[in-house]
């Protein structure tokens, strides 16, 4: 398949020059290598810019409620285990608004990809502090600069036992594309944190900014390594992208007994008999 | 003999209140009478005071009495707890020794019921000592406490069966020889009511047998009774039961589910249910089926968590921003709320809107015997479903006539699934057009609640236009088909579904009626009001209960007498 054959007719409204559009190529290219048509894939969003990305991917998608991506994806994949499950989601609507739902679903493990756009700002909403923005970064609500220490979403996934977490950048297609790929061959949560630069409202953390400091991980880093992922998920001032950490382990659908059963979703419902239930309440 | 009898069974949590008062149950039904049932508990896992009373008759009973007739107290806080809830002419069975009480009052009686648990093998068997005690006094045969004891205590292994069944023995030997009162005896009949339940678990099998097959939800009681049924089947009808890390994402959980295809839902109390609201409008605006039961607590925040309240009457009909149709059920009885659970599904998915299901503590945890002679009724009908042949350009949300545009089932139908929580074209991408806003407000509101309104469960009415006419949902019925057939010149309606509203029917049975009165276990009356801004009609007053109990049936007929 090619990248082409999951273009959206739906027209973009991001601003021109946003690292989304990086995303959405780096999507499309791992789309089209995995090969499976549009109807097999469903992409989950919540509210943001980043959010939008399902209008732009032809593809199955429920875009629902700021912050509340993950739960309406992984019971979706619950309902049906055949589905491709990926969520596009912002730093604010994945560690802000849906931060207990990122800690539990790291725990859940239901396999899907989770491609959180993190531009450090809330963009749709004209440039407030993000649970990423920088400390000293002012803002109009915060004119002092903010205070809050920002929130470390590789390491809180790793020390919550996220079997694959990779960090991508928005202006490294190929190399994202990859990782998405790689993302969605991992069973079970996948955290994709992409470094997406918000030209409106982010003036820090520009192409310029990024292009002195990102690296690749080389070969050398052991995948399986997790105080290795830890050490360069507390890197500051270079910052490393590539697979941090990858490691297979048992997921909700082998523990929950889903993968078991057929998908909820083809259950005859004609048939279920509720007598033998009910015989236990005589 | 009496032709019904009331008992309690007393203690602090931890003694078996629960145990006793199911075995109590279960020797009444099996024994050819019939059961009704409340719990009343504490918040709490040890000591302070619970109570289980049982009413059994030789007729249905559909409420709970305000006394009991015999009450036994497991611990001397029970006692004064419970010393002005007999009624007169009963007794109160009390171990004196045990609990260091010297004086008896009239109508309390000695029992040694740590001795004779002793003997049985041990204190915790003296919850099947008061059951012996109270087959004797009330049955006068050993058969029915001797089966329930075995139930109750199969899963436990037969030593516990049998430990439990010589401590019952024990109880009864000593109440025959020694307590020698006859007038408790209760007639027995052979009935067609085999069935022991509780509303929040003939909600549960509802619920399964409907095809749920997702149930995302937070612990709260009193709504968690029937996750634990639904978890307790979940193996066996291939269900998945998720414990969601709050009420938010069991909600959008339940969205997504149903999104994808699979009958899902969630259940939740008052204060879960605030935090899902945001979840219920998100359903509405992308048409996709969801079902949430709410069995309310008093509130408001935490309220009184173990106890009854009817007070988010209006709560579960306004709840959510933005204005659109659902359904709201209100059943009154455990067979009417495995039929609403049925009823629920169908309509959310044929109608694809939200179906609510309000049910309350006292209903869902208060035991009958039931018939259930239709478990086939209201088959599924998962409505209109764009199929696997259509063509990939079908709009998800078309506008039509009825409001409802065929469901697209992601990986399954022909044209891709699409949902989007912004305001959206038939299409299902967002728009920010005028003349589309006001279509699909008509689609999600106008239109289908017109639909929704021409299904609307009709109320139950007795006695329409009567001199008396009391308007109730919910957990009323029973009470108040009781305090009616009690009271001549009374009538009552009784909403098993109180939205969209049945107006025309409401109008039709208070046609000719004298006062009209609601009866709510709320403090403001919630129904009166619902009922006047449907109907026009004013009701002259409403009995209100707030306290956190239920009704009893004494309690409301004494209200229509004072009201005369
Ligand atoms: C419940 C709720 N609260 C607030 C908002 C407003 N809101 C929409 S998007 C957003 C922030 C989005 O930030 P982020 O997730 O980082 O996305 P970005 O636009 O930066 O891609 C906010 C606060 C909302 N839509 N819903
Ligand atoms: S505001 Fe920022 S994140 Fe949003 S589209 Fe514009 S550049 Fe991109
Ligand atoms: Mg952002």
């Amino acid at each position: 398949m090619e990248p082409k054959d999951f273009n959206s007719s739906d027209p973009v409204a991001w601003c021109p020059g946003c690292g989304n559009f990086g995303i959405q190529s780096a999507l499309k290219t791992a789309l089209a290598r995995l090969g499976k048509p549009p109807r097999e894939l469903l992409l989950v969003s919540g509210i943001g810019q980043a959010a939008k990305m399902p209008h732009y991917i032809k593809a199955n998608f429920f875009n629902g409620l700021h912050g509340r991506a993950l739960p309406a994806a992984a019971a979706a994949k619950i309902a049906n285990r055949e589905l491709t499950v990926i969520v596009t989601t912002g730093d604010g609507d994945c560690y802000g608004e849906g931060g207990n739902h990122f800690l539990h679903n790291i725990r859940r493990n239901v396999d899907m990809t989770v491609i959180v756009h993190d531009n450090q700002v809330y963009g749709l909403t004209k440039g407030q502090a993000s649970p990423t923005t920088e400390r000293g970064i002012k803002t109009k609500i915060q004119p002092g600069g903010v205070i809050l220490a920002p929130f470390p979403p590789l390491e809180t996934a790793l020390a919550l036992g996220c079997g694959f977490v990779a960090r991508g950048y928005a202006a490294e297609r190929e190399h994202l594309a990859e990782l998405i790929l790689a993302g969605i061959a991992h069973k079970g949560f996948s955290l994709i944190d992409v470094f997406q630069p918000c030209v409106s409202f982010n003036k820090l953390n520009t192409y310029d900014w990024f292009s002195t400091r990102v690296y690749k991980v080389g070969p050398e880093h052991d995948v399986a390594d997790k105080s290795a992922a830890l050490a360069l998920a507390a890197q500051r001032e270079r910052l490393p992208l590539g697979v941090l950490y990858s490691k297979p382990g048992p997921a909700y659908g082998e523990l929950s007994g889903l993968d078991a059963l057929p998908p909820l979703v083809n259950a005859d419902l004609a048939n279920v008999d509720i007598a033998p239930a009910l015989a236990d309440f005589r | 003999m009496k032709d019904e009898i009331s008992v309690r069974i007393t203690g602090e949590a931890g003694q078996g209140v629960i145990s006793a008062g199911m075995m109590l149950c279960r020797m009444y039904k099996e024994s050819g009478r019939h059961v009704f049932a409340i719990q009343d508990y504490m918040s709490r896992i040890r000591g302070g005071n619970n109570f289980f009373q049982v009413r059994a008759a030789g007729r249905p009973v559909a409420a709970p009495r305000r006394q009991a007739d015999i009450i036994v107290a497991l611990d001397k806080e029970a006692v004064e707890a419970n010393r002005g809830a007999l009624a007169p002419g009963g007794i109160l069975l009390l171990d004196a020794g045990k609990f260091g009480i010297t004086q008896l009052e009239a109508g309390w009686v000695h029992v040694p019921l740590y001795a004779l648990a002793q003997e049985a093998g041990g204190e915790l068997y003296a919850n099947s000592v008061a059951l012996g005690l109270l087959a004797a006094l009330t049955c006068g045969a050993f058969e029915g406490a001797a089966k329930a004891a075995a139930r109750e205590f199969a899963a436990k292994g037969a030593d516990a069966a049998a430990k439990n069944e010589v401590a019952a023995r024990k109880g009864y030997d000593y109440a025959a020889g020694k307590i020698k009162r006859g007038d408790f005896l209760l007639p027995s009949a052979p009935h067609e009511r085999p069935y022991l339940l509780a509303g929040n678990e003939a909600l549960a099998l509802g619920v399964i047998s409907a095809g749920c097959k997702f149930y995302s939800a937070y612990p709260m009681s009193p709504s968690t009774g029937v996750m634990n049924t639904v978890a307790d089947y979940a193996a066996k009808y291939g269900i998945i039961v998720e414990q969601a890390e709050d009420e938010i994402a069991a909600v959008n959980m339940a969205v997504g589910a149903a999104f994808a295809g699979a009958r899902a839902m969630t259940g939740t109390s008052g204060g879960g249910f605030a935090l899902m609201c945001e979840g219920l409008s998100l359903a509405a605006i992308t048409e996709t089926p969801l079902v949430i039961a709410i069995v309310m607590r008093p509130g408001p925040a935490t309220g009184f968590p173990t106890r009854t309240a009817q007070e988010d009457l209006e709560f579960a009909l306004h709840a959510g921003h933005g204005e659109f149709a659902r359904a709201v059920y209100t059943p009154g009885s455990p067979e009417e709320c495995f039929l609403a659970a049925k009823r629920a599904f169908n309509t959310a998915e044929r109608f694809q809107v939200p179906a609510l299901i309000l049910s309350d503590q006292y209903l869902a945890e208060s035991f009958t015997n039931v018939a259930f002679p239709d478990t086939t009724g209201e088959p599924p009908d998962r409505g209109r479903i764009i199929s696997s042949e259509a063509a990939p350009e079908t709009r998800r949300y078309e506008y039509s006539d009825d409001g409802v545009s065929p469901r697209a089932i992601p990986g399954r139908s022909g044209a891709l699934a699409v949902a989007d929580s912004d305001e959206h074209g038939p299409e299902g991408h967002i728009t920010e057009l005028a003349e589309v806003r006001i279509k699909m407000t008509e689609k999600r509101l106008r239109l289908k609640l017109a639909g929704l309104a021409r299904e609307t469960l009709p109320p139950t009415v007795v006695n329409p236009g009567a001199k008396t006419m009391l308007c109730g949902f919910g957990s009323t019925l029973g009470v108040m088909r009781e305090a009616c057939a009690a009271a001549a010149g009374t009538g009552f309606i009784h909403y098993p579904q109180v939205w969209p509203f049945p107006a025309d029917a409401t109008l039709a049975a208070l046609k000719g009626a004298g006062r009209v009165l609601t009866v709510e276990n709320n403090a403001t009356g919630q129904l009166a009001r619902l009922i006047r801004r449907e109907t026009g009609a004013q009701a002259a007053g409403s009995i209100l209960k707030y306290d956190g109990r239920p009704f009893t049936a004494d309690e409301l007929s004494a209200a229509l007498e004072g009201g005369k």
